[in-house]
């Protein structure tokens, strides 16, 4: 059996590739969409290591209660990027700069 | 046995991280990320995770992968504008990345390392996180369910949309009708059979 080390360092691999992701694919909001689930699969990976390690089932609760909110969001985050296509024809983070931030 | 099976999937996971990060198509990006989740729920088997585990495969693959490729398919994205830059970001993306992980590895290895538990539990996963869930977290767990609901009005009413062609009836213009408005008397005289 693998040590806590190498789930904690699967984890870690995992975030960084995901952070690497929201930077490569910064123009496209599906793809950076994708990389928020990415990074949260990551953390979880984390609680859920560290739940069996010391024997704890109320990390496991935590990645339950993350997996709920996730789902909220990538539905909420998906329906504002249909609307924002029907009503902007485009998903490009450029072009979304209604607010002049 | 169950360290090769936590490698093999490991490597399969971030093999599929990484195509979900560099591939052209955003399809077959979310494909890859369905790998990931069924890679990384093989994982938390390994953890003994059971539940969380179903629920990832249940959940994601089934619901949220399935959402992110309906609207992928929805949306008619024309790819190239949104992959320029891609190659110019690379080496900054890049460094940002490896600095994070860097750090991680340092924070992690001034580590002792923990052993794995010997006792193994006879008590399934299930009723374990269902005790505890059902006790301890119950506010908790009813805040979940209302975010869920609060999630799935908010997609309905952000997508929809008023039909136009639609016919409705509107009850305000219904009760403040007058007779006046629809209903005409005329008067004539009586017409005689011949």
């Amino acid at each position: 059996m693998p040590g806590l080390h190498e789930f904690l360092m699967l984890g870690a691999v995992l975030f960084c590739l995901s952070i690497t992701g929201i930077f490569l694919n910064r123009k496209n909001l599906l793809i950076l969409l994708m990389c928020i689930e990415l990074m949260l699969l990551s953390v979880n990976m984390n609680f859920i290591a560290f739940s069996y390690f010391n024997a704890d089932i109320v990390g496991q609760i935590f990645v339950f209660f993350i997996l709920t909110v996730a789902a909220a969001e990538s539905a909420i985050g998906l329906a504002i990027v249909v609307v924002l296509f029907r009503n902007k024809n485009t998903i490009n983070v450029n072009d979304l700069d209604t607010l002049k931030g | 046995m169950i360290t090769f099976t936590f490698y093999l999937v490991a490597i399969i996971l971030i093999v599929a991280a990484i195509g979900v990060i560099t591939v052209k198509n955003p399809v077959h990006a979310a494909l890859f990320l369905i790998l990931a989740f069924f890679s990384s729920a093989a994982i938390w088997l390994l953890l003994q995770a059971e539940f969380l585990a179903i629920t990832l495969v249940l959940v994601y693959v089934g619901a949220v992968m399935v959402l992110f490729l309906f609207v992928l398919m929805m949306l008619d994205v024309n790819v190239a504008p949104l992959r320029e830059g891609f190659v110019r970001h690379f080496p900054l993306s890049i460094f940002v990345g490896g600095l994070i992980f860097v750090e991680m590895i340092l924070v992690l290895g001034s580590w002792h390392q923990a052993v794995p538990p010997e006792t193994l539990t006879t008590v399934p996963n299930i009723e374990l996180l269902g005790e505890v869930l059902y006790t301890y977290y119950v506010y908790p767990f009813e805040i979940a369910a209302v975010i869920l609901l609060v999630a799935m009005i908010a997609a309905m009413a952000l997508t929809m949309r008023p039909h136009t062609r639609a016919k409705y009836q509107n009850p305000a213009q219904q009760v403040t009708v007058r007779r006046e408005d629809c209903v005409r008397l005329v008067k004539m005289p009586s017409e005689t059979k011949d």
